[in-house]
């Protein structure tokens, strides 16, 4: 009988992780490039077109997608800093905590962003 | 390698030992990827939040908004700014492309790095001319 050569451990979010730093890094991108587009087409942003996109229903959608996707990826990319960086477990776990608690507080506030809108 | 006994274990987690380190030019594209994304999670999320916010209350606002980043300090930080959002684009293209094995011996590796730095430096310095 043959044995592993080493030890297989946990959970696989270093593989899952890689993969979702890769692919919120695409919907990112699409959206930079979206965003771009709409900049060059109307040759810059006024105040009127800026209310306009906000109060529409898809760029509502597509920002907080690409918020949700900005989050995720800031995460995973500040806890691989941390691992690198700080040596001591508690000092590290506190970071961490601190780096998500940050992250979803933002995220909040764009949803709050996004949804009040049109309504001042 | 032993194929029978007991299990490898590696010391982990592995630290870096910055001051050690010398880099290769595919090296200073990745430790500037990972600067500017911690530029980016620290300064650009918190500042493209409230200045949206700030922005859409009212034609008045948006106009403060407006006034404010043009001042030349501002300027200055949104330049600096918007070098770590075009660096940390590139160098991730160039990621997703070495992942899918394009360009990844190393003499493309290293072409695509300069390209990286080049590319995400003259972008900056021509819209920061035209800000300016």
């Amino acid at each position: 009988m043959t044995r592993p050569l080493r030890e297989t451990v946990g959970a696989h979010y270093g593989w899952r992780d890689w993969l979702v730093q890769r692919v919120t890094a695409v919907i990112m991108a699409l959206y930079t490039l979206s965003m771009l587009g709409v900049m060059l087409y109307n040759g810059g942003i006024d105040y009127a077109l800026w209310q306009a996109l906000f109060i529409n229903g898809a760029f509502r959608i597509a920002t907080l997608l690409f918020g949700l996707a900005l989050l995720w990826h800031a995460w995973i990319g500040m806890r691989d800093i941390w691992m690198d960086y700080i040596k001591a477990t508690a000092v590290r776990l506190a970071l961490e905590v601190l780096t998500v608690v940050v992250l979803v507080a933002y995220a909040a506030w764009l949803a709050q962003i996004l949804w009040s809108a049109g309504q001042m | 390698m032993p194929v029978n006994g007991p299990p490898v274990v590696k010391p982990r987690p592995v630290y870096l030992n910055l001051v050690r380190i010398r880099l290769p030019l595919p090296g200073i594209v990745s430790i500037l990827h990972r600067i500017s994304g911690a530029a980016l999670f620290l300064f650009v999320i918190p500042l493209a939040l409230f200045a949206m916010q700030a922005s859409l209350e009212s034609a008045a606002e948006f106009a403060s908004m407006q006034s404010m980043f043009a001042h030349p300090l501002c300027k200055l930080v949104l330049v600096g700014l918007l070098w770590a959002y075009l660096h940390h684009f590139f160098a991730g293209i160039r990621y997703l492309l070495i992942d899918l094995h394009v360009g990844d011996d190393l003499t493309p590796a290293r072409q695509s790095s300069v390209a990286v730095l080049a590319a995400s430096f003259a972008l900056t310095l021509i819209i920061a001319v035209r800000l300016w």
